[in-house]
């Protein structure tokens, strides 16, 4: 059909063409035999016989030409259309199981439901587990869920009767015969292996957490305290149980313990050495155990990944296609790292010496590259970044490691400090020995004579050995189409109300919650105290508090042992900002507040040891030498004139005053009154 | 004497010590001690114990926190001249759980249901840590709240 209406298509111009070739033929023929309307008699003319005429004919002759370049162009542009519309139908024709899936599903919706349980579940495993979005035929999709939905109604028997083959099995099957008969071969198969594994997982469970990072661990511990003997399953596709980030990028790599990589564990400042696992093993209970445990508990199905969700149906699918029912659910799926264009496009041997850093196995395998090369890059000038930046660049005065830092930015958090602090860290991140190269643009990434070639825009080249790319987060909303659950646009990650509630019974926290503030408006924040802060709440909602967001949550970033701060709110460089500054003593360093305080975590440090009430003290600290040595102080960042942001820089333990500000959001008049409550020139 | 400087958009004032002697003319908003958003330190404001605070660590929701939570509440509620002398049952069955798991709970030398319940009572009234100083170590690093040190 459609055939027919291009094959018109061509045809008309062409025939239009023709006819109005034809019609100027006759008009040229008339001009020369002077048969044509134009040459009427002089009478009813209003210019002269030889003017008009002359004029006449090179108008005729220009409308001609444009009428055959139009049409000339016309032609060939619907030939191009049509030639690539025959492209695109072959192309989609030599996928031939979605073009026989329309009328496979199709048949299965009308075959009995013991049979439907088992052959419609082949295409819904394929249009689930396909990785990247095919152009599936519509019948296909739709007919898929309602497939499904009837083998569920039909069905009552345990889910490991719905196993399917694995995704690397999917048959490129021609006819639909040969498709039923896979599948009923390949189930037996998958029965027997699944079933033992199947036994070891909960059909159910009435706090369901997908993803086993802090925000999750959060709820679990909220839940439970508040839902006596709540049963609560986490399930994270990592094969950890549920452990803290920061420590990653900045004490492990402080630790003088050579099997560090092993044991993951850190020693702070004061001595006191700790897991970055919130939890050891003993605190768990195991997944058999679930169903079965009088006074509950948190349970952790490792290695399992949720690829669908089913909100009518408050259930789950993991990647084994085992299905886990709900009462409540929390979305805690946090994120990706993102990676450069130019390294994705770049090629084997650049990719796999790239590092995309987030987990604990980025960290074991950076750990040991590092010590096996001459030459490091860090793309990024974020908090990663320059974390990984000066922990490695500690590193480089022992081993000789070259330590290089590259970002677009003029200087190190260029987002989020203004320009003057951010040049002064910057200098601060030289001294740790890193070599850092402002307002850089990778163009591109080579290989060549066993070494890493990065082509900056601006002509530099930059030879290394290992790169490691801290560009940001991606977060990972991979079941928002499954469980038709909102995307935020502007911050990415699924939207959710100010409790943290995307739809009934579900709730996001954590890097992949974009959720309202109350006080400083929608956005979506990626820092550990969040994490705990959102997972907390979301876990007092999920047992009926319905509270919204409100104790602000705060962040911290060392830079090496002379430069650290604390924040709070909206830090964005972008926004005006006042900043009010002392002099450091040797006294106000992240050392030194955290050895006084006794912990290495400093969203922990708050509560330890909060500031004295501001009295004068007895000693007065050095006199100021340098004018411009940012040593300590607060900075507020302004949003119509109201304190969006605070940054406590060098000065610790005044976080409750800072959050205070921030929760009031009133409008001062002078900042510097503001800061006075700071008291920062006492410890 | 301060100092101020404008760079673009940023203002940056320095300041010695004696600027900063004056007591602050900023004003703060009142803060409500029955705003139902807020975090609640470990007793709430009707009087019950809020389970939540990060102050008792995982002690509420561990293995052990049913025990946990029938030992602190018949002490928290206890009426007995000595607190808590009326609930040395369950303070002995919440110290066999903790035995059970001796990497979450690593005991001390001692093992008395009654050194415990004193470790309770000088608890309470701080409001701040949990009992024994062991019990931080293995815990997550959860930020507490600070009502206790605002208001």
């Amino acid at each position: 059909m459609l055939k027919c209406r291009t094959v018109w298509k061509k045809l008309a111009p062409l025939a239009r063409a023709s006819s109005t070739v034809c019609r100027q033929n006759v008009r040229r023929a008339g001009l020369t035999n002077g048969r044509i309307p134009i040459r009427v008699p002089t009478a009813h003319m209003s210019t002269g016989p030889a003017g008009g005429g002359g004029d006449n004919l090179k108008y005729a002759l220009l409308v001609g030409l444009a009428g055959i370049g139009g049409l000339t162009y016309a032609v060939k542009t619907l030939r191009g259309d049509q030639k690539r519309y025959e492209e695109r139908i072959a192309e989609i024709e030599s996928r031939p199981h979605k073009a026989t899936k329309g009328p496979v599903t199709d048949v299965q919706t009308a075959a009995p439901a013991a049979e439907a349980s088992e052959t419609d579940a082949v295409p819904e495993p394929e249009l689930e587990a396909a990785p990247s979005p095919e152009e599936p035929s519509p019948p296909a999709e739709n007919a898929a869920p309602d497939a499904e939905a009837v083998a569920h109604d039909a069905e009552a028997a345990p889910s490991s009767k719905t196993t399917e083959p694995p995704p690397a099995d999917e048959p490129v099957v021609e006819a639909s015969p040969e498709e039923a008969a896979a599948p009923a071969a390949v189930p037996v198969v998958e029965e027997v292996d699944s079933t033992p594994a199947s036994a070891k997982v909960p059909s159910h469970a009435p706090y369901l957490l997908i993803g086993g990072g802090t925000a999750s661990f959060a709820a679990a511990r909220s839940i439970r305290a508040r839902d006596p003997g709540a049963k609560v399953l986490i399930v994270t596709d990592e094969p950890d149980l549920p452990y803290m980030r920061p420590p990653l990028s900045k004490e492990l790599w402080f630790s003088d313990d050579p099997s560090v990589t092993e044991t993951l564990r850190f020693k702070q400042w004061n001595g006191k050495e700790r897991s970055i696992y919130f939890q050891p093993p003993s605190f768990y209970i195991k997944p058999e155990d679930f169903d079965s445990a009088e006074n509950g508990g948190v349970a952790v199905l490792t290695c399992r990944k949720v690829v669908h969700m089913d909100v009518r149906g408050n259930k789950v699918k993991l990647d084994d296609n085992i299905e886990i029912s709900y009462d409540k659910c929390l979305v805690a799926t946090g994120g990706i790292p993102r990676n450069l264009q130019v390294i994705e496009r770049a090629g084997e041997e650049v990719k796999k010496r790239t590092t995309l850093f987030r987990k604990i196995e980025d960290f074991k395998s950076l750990e040991k590259v590092s010590r096996n090369i001459n030459s490091i890059t860090i793309i990024g000038g974020g908090f990663l970044g320059s974390e990984l930046a000066c922990a490695l660049g500690r590193r480089s005065t022992e081993s000789g490691l070259e330590v290089i830092q590259m970002f677009p930015e003029k200087g190190n958090m260029g987002k989020v400090l203004p320009e003057y602090l951010s040049n002064w860290t910057t200098e601060k991140v030289k001294r740790e020995g890193v070599k850092v190269i402002t307002e850089s643009l990778v163009k591109s990434v080579t290989y060549k004579d066993d070494k890493l070639e990065i082509h900056l825009k601006d002509g530099r080249l930059v030879k290394t050995d290992h790169i490691v790319a801290a560009v940001g987060l991606e977060p990972n909303i991979d079941l928002a189409k499954s469980a038709g659950l909102e995307v935020d646009s502007d911050f990415g990650g699924y939207r959710v109300n100010a409790e943290l509630q995307a739809r009934s019974n579900i709730w996001v926290a954590g890097d992949a919650a974009c959720f309202y503030d109350i006080r400083l408006g929608r956005r979506r924040v990626e820092h550990h105290d969040h994490a705990v802060v959102s997972g907390r709440l979301a876990g007092e909602n999920m047992t009926g508090a319905n509270k919204p967001y409100w104790h602000q949550s705060m962040f911290w970033s060392d830079l090496g042992p002379d430069v650290g701060y604390e924040a709070i709110g909206i830090v964005d460089s972008s926004l005006p900002t006042v900043g009010v500054f002392a002099k450091a003593t040797a006294k106000d360093t992240p050392k030194a507040a955290t050895e006084q305080s006794g912990t290495g975590i400093r969203s922990e440090s708050e509560t330890e040891d909060t500031a004295t009430s501001p009295v004068a003290s007895a000693t007065p600290p050095p006199v100021v030498e340098h004018k411009d040595d940012y040593g300590k102080g607060v900075i507020f960042y302004l949003r119509d004139k109201v304190v969006v942001g605070i940054i406590l820089w060098n000065v610790f333990n005044r976080m409750p005053i800072a959050r205070k500000i921030i929760k009031d959001g009133e409008e001062h008049a002078d900042l510097n009154e503001v800061a006075k409550l700071f008291n920062i020139h006492e410890d | 004497m301060s100092s101020v400087r404008e760079e673009g958009k940023d203002t940056i004032i320095f300041v010695t010590k004696e600027d900063h002697e004056t007591p602050s003319s900023a004003e703060l908003v009142d803060e409500d001690p029955n705003d139902p958003y807020e975090e609640r330190g470990l007793i709430l404001p009707s009087g019950e114990i809020n389970w939540n605070c990060p102050c008792l660590g995982g002690m509420a929701s561990g293995p052990c926190g049913t025990e946990f939570k029938d030992a602190f509440s018949c002490f928290h509620y206890s009426k007995e001249e000595v607190k808590g002398s009326d609930c040395l049952e369950q303070f002995r069955t919440m110290q066999e759980c903790l035995q059970r798991y001796p990497e979450l709970y690593p005991q001390e030398e001692e093992t008395s249901s009654s050194q415990t319940s004193q470790d309770f009572a000088s608890a309470e009234p701080s409001g701040l840590n949990s009992t024994a100083a062991s019990e931080q170590d293995p815990d997550t690093t959860l930020p507490s709240t600070e009502s206790s040190a605002e208001s």
